[in-house]
């Protein structure tokens, strides 16, 4: 079936991966390998770009086509890449610094033209190359070397930004759970137009255990929901809690009290232009809500690298001007002639240009 | 026609001043392009605010547009204009000092009123006698009255009746200097035709009111004939710096066989590069506006990373902006092209106007070592050149290219012998061949360059980055590595010398004074040192296309010349550069820092004085 036959083995490059050991950077990078692999796209094809910043190391440890470039520049650089050529399937790595602070610009830019690559953001929360310093993912109160006595701001939630952006493809996953990881990036590398992958990634020397509240994975079903396309939103242990509406909000209801049954749960429908319930689950936090994983928003768009395909099509099967020396010759021209004028002069003659 | 006062002139400038939305820059335009198809020589200079419109009748919201045509080479817009078209007060006071002693002022008298000379700020009922402009030939023309007349029949609203004016004054200067309507009448029925006819012949009727009133008071307007200029043989066009350098690339593009991707974000006076590339779908160029200017030039590096010939373009501020950026395509050794179109600074400066203040900040603004290849373009047609020649450059050696022109050279239009295709050296990119012995940093011996291996190309996968690397991308951080690394960075682009032509003066190659320029300020330039070589003065010209690296001869033709000035619209830039790379010569300098191209005369009486010293 598979024209290619990869594994994810044929993705690592020889570099050697230096990411602290115990690092959630490894357990994504194996993600995406497999993911890649199992794309059955030519090797030759995939080009992968980052910014600065630990994540942004990743292109090193590929053997595809890598470019490793400047702080918060990924997503315009890969903008470029993608746009030139719309058959390459370019991924951005990317952290919450990279992404969220210096590069956000560009980070909401990408997401509103829809160009259609993959991002995935690793967010760990902190910055950890410069070693330590908040970032704007940090909660409120967050102390570390830059805010000693705490921030006084508030965070970005990764994936109300995207939304605000009218992004057409948002999901979530937690690094310790590769599986599921795998699966939310698989469904990325499908999405025509940008997908934001946001990964919860653990920092193990600045800000350990940051996500554990959530990612433990002794209380993964209870503290965590994975939204599935077309399925009831429920989750617990015991599959027996599930998101309701009620005057408009969100409400995590128990399956058999106060009359709920399975049909009063919503259903997941990921690829509905539901940006208020979709906004809503994203902003679902522990305690009073499980923390939202899996596709929360996949819809169709126009893609910014085919539609520039597109219009330059239309254009040329119409054009009148097929090349440089027609358009040289358009307009307003006017013909020189006669004795009294000289013979031209190339302007690049009796120069050494070969 | 036999009444009229005929004047014979060799060249004569023009100048259209009005409010900034009175149409002073169509006028003018119109009148270049057919003065272009007359056969004159012509050289023009658009003058306006930044400000799209500013308050009415104030100086401070006066645009203006400077022609000059004639019978031979025109290589300026001229120092001063002999005919001055002034549509309100404001226009005058602001246009008064740009005026040959003794010219033509055409006013619309019916502007020339109390509350338009208030607030213009003369202090008199007589701003003629205030500018001491008595000795001058003065023609009031009641242009706004008689163009309201000549339209009294057509159903239009006040404020479209008025946005006519210009016309009148364009037709009245038609006659003045025998210029046929039949290019102004075509241009007004493709602009407004089809959409609103009413608009179109309203155009059309006050353009020939304004044409028949020279005609039947020739006694007070005198008609003057300028004859075509002998030039080259050839098809022409006329054509403005910032399309000839979007054309170039164009060119480019096609010669290499590669796509043209522009990454760019809108600055004056830039933008016209990014919108004349942005309408050539038709020749397949992708264009990108990026979200601001750092993404302009990051989506280009992203593109050439893709394997298009990819460019940006930008003005000063944009520029600085996009210093990081430019640092990281000197160390991917990424083949991009940086027009930087330059204008007043610093900050925000003065968007409009002309300066050669970024020669600097483009070879030094950049954290680390970080050199890159310089060109500078000299007139608006030959930006056509310089951006195929840097695309070539890029391609060939694998070296970003900085290539800078300015607002004088932008906006300015001449003339131009268009080239074919066949005339223009080829262009061979440094693609990648052998997958087998590929490194992406591995070198040619003759020129340093490395190879282009491009996503998609089968067996070449390779990671390159923004960190000091070893030959196959990957990150090296040994200290020798990183010492030789910086060595070749710079050799590659001294190497570029070996494809550039040597510097060659305009003038005999020895002698009392070396004029030396660079860039934008090439008409005046020349036209100062050619006349000071008529009135028999041993004088010669070197002016700079290639300043990183300098043509390979630049220190013998300097050691010819007794004295050399170094004259730039800046503080002295140039000059300094030549001190670091030439520190035997001592160098004179003329610096400008009006925000104006020189003028002819202010550089001869300088060159006159050290001559004299």
């Amino acid at each position: 079936m598979t024209k290619f036959n990869y594994t994810a083995k044929d993705f690592k490059s020889a570099a050697e991966v230096r990411w602290c050991p115990g690092c959630g950077d490894y357990a994504i990078m194996n993600a995406v390998q497999k993911t890649m692999a199992d794309m059955d796209i030519a090797h030759k094809d995939f080009a992968v770009i980052s910014g600065i910043g630990c994540s942004s190391r990743f292109p090193y440890y590929m053997s595809t086509y890598g470019f490793h470039t400047i702080h918060g520049r990924a997503a315009a650089i890969a903008s470029g890449v993608k746009s030139a050529n719309p058959d390459l399937t370019v991924w951005v790595m990317t952290g919450d610094g990279d992404s969220l602070a210096i590069g956000g610009n560009h980070f909401i830019h990408l997401v509103r033209r829809n160009i259609n690559l993959n991002l995935v953001l690793f967010n760990n929360k902190i910055y950890g190359l410069t070693k330590g310093q908040y970032s704007p993912t940090s909660d409120r109160g967050k102390i570390t070397k830059t805010s000693p006595f705490g921030t006084i701001e508030d965070s970005f939630v990764p994936g109300q930004l995207v939304l605000g952006s009218r992004g057409t493809f948002f999901a979530r996953a937690v690094d310790n759970n590769m599986k599921h990881t795998q699966e939310v990036l698989a469904d990325a590398a499908l999405h025509q137009g940008t997908s934001i992958v946001e990964v919860l990634q653990n920092c193990v020397i600045f800000n350990d255990g940051i996500h554990d509240f959530i990612s433990d994975p002794k209380f993964r079903s209870e503290r965590q929901i994975f939204l599935r396309k077309g399925q009831p939103m429920i989750f617990g242990e015991l599959e027996d809690k599930g998101l309701i509406l009620e005057k408009g909000k969100l409400k995590v209801a128990k399956i058999g009290e106060n009359g709920i049954t399975r049909e009063d749960i919503l259903v997941h429908e990921p690829s509905e232009d539901n940006l208020g319930l979709q906004v809503a689950l994203i902003n679902m936090t522990l305690p009073e809500f499980p923390v939202a994983m899996g596709v929360i928003r996949s819809v169709e768009a126009p893609v910014y690298d085919q539609e520039m395909k597109k219009q330059i099509e239309t254009v040329q099967q119409k054009r009148k001007i097929s090349c440089m020396d027609e358009l040289l010759q358009s307009g307003n021209t006017w013909t020189v002639e006669g004795e009294n004028c000289s013979e031209p002069v190339k302007f690049f003659d009796n120069k050494c240009f070969g | 026609m036999k009444n009229a006062k005929v004047i014979e002139l060799e060249e004569v400038a023009i100048r259209f001043s009005g409010d900034s939305g009175d149409g002073m820059q169509l006028t003018g335009t119109l009148f270049s392009d057919t003065s272009a198809l007359l056969g004159n020589d012509i050289s023009t200079f658009p003058d306006y605010p930044s400000e799209i419109r500013a308050p009415q009748g104030t100086v401070g919201g006066v645009s203006g547009f400077q022609v000059q045509f004639g019978k031979k080479k025109i290589t300026t817009p001229g120092d001063l204009a002999h005919v001055l078209v002034a549509m309100n007060p404001a226009a005058l006071k602001a246009n008064a000092v740009f005026m040959n002693p003794g010219g033509t002022i055409i006013f619309d008298a019916d502007s020339f009123s109390g509350k338009n000379l208030e607030k213009a700020q003369f202090k008199t009922d007589d701003p003629f006698t205030e500018l001491k402009l008595n000795d001058f030939s003065l023609i009031p023309v009641p242009i706004t009255s008689m163009t309201k007349e000549s339209l009294k029949e057509l159903e239009l609203d006040n404020k479209s009746i008025l946005r006519c004016k210009n016309m009148f004054a364009l037709g009245l200067i038609c006659w003045m200097f025998d210029r046929p309507l039949d290019y102004i009448e075509k241009f007004i029925q493709s602009k407004f035709g089809k959409k609103s006819p009413l608009i179109a012949e309203a155009n059309l009727i006050v353009l020939h009111t304004g044409y028949n009133y020279g005609m039947n008071l020739q006694h007070m307007t005198p008609q003057y004939i300028v004859h075509p200029a002998p030039i080259e043989k050839g098809t022409y066009r006329n054509i403005n710096g910032n399309n000839a350098t979007a054309w170039g690339f164009i060119a480019a593009a096609e010669k290499a066989g590669l796509e043209l991707f522009i990454g760019s974000y809108p600055i004056t006076p830039a933008t016209d590069i990014l919108q004349a590339l942005a309408e050539r779908k038709d020749l397949g160029v992708k264009s990108f506006q990026a979200e601001d200017e750092i993404a302009g030039i990051c989506t280009t590096i992203g593109a050439a990373f893709a394997g298009d010939l990819a460019v940006t373009s930008t003005s000063g501020p944009g520029f600085a902006l996009k210093s990081e950026a430019l640092g990281l395509s000197v160390m991917a050794e990424l083949p991009i092209v940086v027009v930087n179109v330059q204008r007043g600074g610093p900050s925000t400066g003065l968007p409009t106007k002309t300066e050669q203040s970024d020669l600097l900040q483009t070879l030094y603004g950049r954290n680390g070592e970080s050199p890159v290849v310089v060109l500078a373009a000299s007139t608006p047609s030959d930006c056509f050149y310089y951006a195929f020649l840097s695309a070539k450059i890029t391609l060939e050696r694998m070296v970003p290219v900085v290539l800078l022109t300015d607002g004088f050279l932008g906006n300015g239009s001449e003339p131009w012998r268009v080239p074919s295709m066949d005339e223009l050296p080829s262009i061979t990119p440094r693609k990648a061949k052998n997958p087998e012995t590929f490194l992406p940093y591995n070198r040619d011996p003759e020129t340093l360059a490395r190879e282009w291996a491009i996503p998609g190309m089968e067996g070449f996968e390779h990671r390159i980055g923004g960190l000091e690397k070893n030959n196959a991308g990957g990150v090296n951080q040994d200290p020798d590595n990183h010492q030789r690394n910086s060595e070749m960075r710079a050799a590659k682009v001294e190497k570029v010398a070996d494809m550039i032509p040597e510097m060659e003066v305009d003038g005999e190659p020895e002698g009392d004074l070396l004029v030396v320029g660079w860039g934008g300020t090439y008409g005046h330039m020349i036209s100062s040192v050619r006349a000071m070589q008529e009135a028999g003065k041993n004088v010669s010209l070197a002016h700079f296309n290639y300043i990183k690296p300098l043509p390979k001869n630049t220190a013998e033709v300097f050691g010819k010349f007794k004295k050399i000035v170094v004259c730039e619209l800046n503080m002295g830039q140039f000059a300094s550069y030549l001190r670091d790379k030439l520190p035997q010569f001592t160098y004179h300098q003329v610096n400008k820092m009006k925000g104006l191209p020189f003028s002819v005369h202010e550089l001869v009486e300088n060159f006159d004085k050290l001559l004299e010293a």
